[in-house]
């Protein structure tokens, strides 16, 4: 029942965070439900994949793969670094930002790796020509879902705590995103029905129908030429 | 009277160092990161003033600028506090971190941070028994005994980081090492990246249909635990789970193969901006600038072989020999108290100025490659001993290219050290670190294009 209803992937979303943030973690908490054990430095990419049901509880429950692409490494990399990370851009249909909260310089990051991801098709040699300052016309025609997440929450005093959320609050506003704030290291901040677990849940529906039901009028510019990698995952792959 | 003058230029000039390095703290290192510790970025800040100070005191001392007995009490002073610094409180607050890090110990974070200062305390003391650096009249805590120990350290460390230096410059300026990259590499190196990624998904893809049908069958996927578990496994075993172990060293391996891949690119990524960058002018420029230190290293390398094998020990400094060819052999005539005093205060002041930014740009490098949110208070704090340390050894061998009637205060102040075995000591190991750094280069430079080739 399960088998026949799985859809092939599409829902691939680059995590975007500097490093030492917990990306990698979070990645793990998302996908396996679990929390993840010995957390080492992500060289290049790493990606896993969460079953997710589009829709859930209603009658046109479909459930679909989603890949979370981990893009590892700084916003202050070298240039060769950042061409490279540029590959993984192609296909991304939502974007997460990942931020730790216990440190601010993370979250001031965010506007970079957010205009780094969304900007890749502007100038295709790989150079980014921005300096860096946020617009916000630039997110107010964003088509690209986004979600804002913050973690190491149990490492605030909750003396500091309204104000670091008061901030983050204002943080999310400037993405137009979501945005929830959680401890990697315990998974009862997604359980199932808690609120985190509902935006979440939100947000991926929001991917899917981006990439599957809005494709014609969505269309980044420029993603026909990247078929070269759409031509391979869009091969149905039912398990046996 | 002109003791207190002397002394408020010197806590001026301090004051001034100490401003300096906090905003290189700030800006430069901890660009990334916040400050939650500012005591970290005292000690720094305290260790590069310092520093500093006993680099102003030997231009001082060049240019016979304050009283010569204020001079000599500075030494002392600046000395004192530079030795407490590196080998009480940096070590001190070193271990109080790593500690902190550790969230077993946090109860006794002070004793066990004084347990590790006592650890570090002993191998110090080791350290200075295999090497003649006394004579044995001194006692047990005089000043010469720390000095000793830390100039060991210092030493060895400016001659690797001189000796990598001097074999990396030619390296990275001059074009003649570029390897040839071209468009095509690069996306085809891309290409396989994302094919390896799309084989990684699609096996993850299966992984987690099967936890779903086993977690929804309500079978808990469990790894066997413990004695039983491990016998039970051998005798009965879960088709899927198998499948899954099997198919989960597949993802490892092509995860390994994913990370080599996306390191090949970056570098061929590099490599296609360096090609580029040496058209341009700056880049003609440099690789030309290569050329010139490629000789220097070369001879800097043949001297040091030269120094050790004939076991000969440098008494004159490159200034006094300069000008004794230029007197005797050239015949030219001047006045050679006035030119020497001021080509050695030229000379000594290029040496101090480069060496001071060659190692802040190399500890900068160093900290963004090693660094992470958890780590950074230890690595700064690392960084401010080696910082100590360097320049304190560098005014131990900078007494070499000081004429005659400078070296005395230092000599009087360091005391009886025994300077030509660090000479002695700094050709040994700038040999073995240049030599080892051709070799390794050498290595990588020649594995890179098969690897290239093989696609």
């Amino acid at each position: 029942m399960l088998l026949s209803q799985a859809r092939p992937l599409i829902g691939c979303c680059p995590l975007c965070a500097f490093a030492g943030v917990g990306k990698s973690s979070l990645v793990h908490l998302l996908c396996q439900n679990q929390v993840l054990g010995n957390p080492s430095w992500t060289v290049g990419c790493s990606v896993d994949v969460r079953i997710h049901d589009y829709k859930e509880g209603t009658p046109e429950e479909k459930t679909y793969y989603i890949e979370l692409w981990d893009v590892g490494g700084s916003v202050g990399s070298a240039t060769s670094v950042k061409s490279t990370r540029a590959v993984f851009y192609n296909l991304l249909n939502g974007i997460i930002l990942v931020h730790d909260l216990t440190n601010k310089k993370s979250s001031q990051n965010l506007y970079r790796w957010s205009l780094e991801a969304l900007n890749r098709d502007v100038a295709p040699t790989g150079v980014l020509v921005t300096n860096g300052d946020y617009d916000r016309e630039q997110f107010a025609d964003n088509q690209i879902p986004l979600l804002v997440i913050g973690t190491k929450l149990d490492q605030i005093p909750e003396t500091k705590r309204n104000e670091v959320l008061t901030r983050t609050a204002f943080l999310a506003e400037d993405f137009n995103a979501e945005e929830i704030n959680l401890d990697c290291t315990n998974p009862r901040y997604l359980a199932a029905g808690s609120s985190n677990a509902v935006k979440l849940s939100r947000f991926f529906d929001k991917v899917i129908e981006k990439r599957y039901f809005l494709r014609d009028g969505n269309q980044i510019p420029g993603f026909t030429e990247r078929k070269r990698f759409g031509g391979g995952t869009l091969k149905s792959l039912h398990y046996d | 009277m002109s003791f207190l003058i002397d002394s408020s230029i010197m806590v001026t000039s301090q004051v001034l160092f100490f401003g300096f390095g906090w905003l290189f703290f700030m800006r430069q290192l901890f660009k990334d990161y916040e400050v939650r510790q500012y005591v970290v970025q005292v000690i720094f800040s305290v260790t590069f003033a310092f520093s500093c100070t006993m680099f102003e005191l030997i231009i001082f001392e060049i240019l016979g600028v304050l009283n010569s007995s204020s001079r000599y009490f500075h030494w002392k002073l600046n000395l004192c506090v530079i030795l407490l610094i590196l080998v009480f409180m940096v070590p001190f607050y070193i271990g109080y971190f790593v500690v902190s890090n550790i969230r077993l110990l946090h109860r006794q974070k002070l004793l066990f941070a004084c347990v590790l200062w006592l650890t570090f305390m002993y191998f110090f003391w080791k350290l200075g028994d295999p090497f003649p650096i006394l004579s044995p009249k001194h006692g047990i805590l005089s000043i010469e005994q720390l000095i000793s120990r830390v100039g060991v350290i210092g030493v060895t460390l400016m001659a690797l980081l001189s000796g990598f230096g001097a074999v990396n410059c030619p390296y990275t300026y001059m074009s003649y090492f570029l390897r040839n990259v071209t468009d095509a590499d690069i996306l085809a190196l891309e290409r396989r990246l994302l094919q390896t990624m799309d084989m990684i998904v699609s096996k993850k893809k299966r992984i987690a249909v099967a936890h779903r049908t086993m977690f929804q069958r309500g079978e808990v996927h469990n790894k066997p635990t413990g004695f039983w578990g491990m016998i039970k496994s051998v005798t009965t075993s879960v088709a899927g789970s198998e499948n899954l172990s099997l198919i989960q060293q597949e993802v490892d391996a092509l995860e390994e193969l994913s990370r080599q891949l996306f390191l090949e690119t970056a570098d061929l990524h590099a490599t296609k901006e360096r090609i580029e960058y040496s058209k341009t002018f700056q880049g003609k420029y440099f690789n030309f600038l290569g050329y010139f230190f490629s000789i220097y290293c070369v001879w800097k390398i043949f001297m040091a072989t030269i120094n050790i094998v004939f076991d000969r020990v440098g008494k004159t400094d490159p200034v006094t020999r300069g000008i004794e060819i230029t007197v005797n052999y050239l015949g030219i005539q001047f006045d050679v108290k006035f030119w020497s005093q001021h080509i050695s205060f030229i000379l000594v002041g290029i040496i101090i100025v480069t060496s001071i930014r060659g190692l802040l740009i190399t500890l900068t490098k160093f900290f963004y490659a090693i660094s992470s949110s958890k780590s950074s208070n230890v690595i700064v704090l690392l960084l401010a001993q080696i910082m100590g340390m360097y320049f304190v050894s560098s005014v131990l061998l900078i007494r070499m290219s000081m004429p005659l009637e400078y070296r005395t205060i230092i000599t009087e102040v360091l005391g009886e050290l025994q300077f030509n075995f660090y000479h002695r000591w700094f050709d040994v190991i700038f040999l073995v670190s240049a030599l080892s750094s051709i070799l390794f280069l050498y290595l990588a430079h020649k594995q890179a294009p098969e690897k290239h080739m093989a696609l």
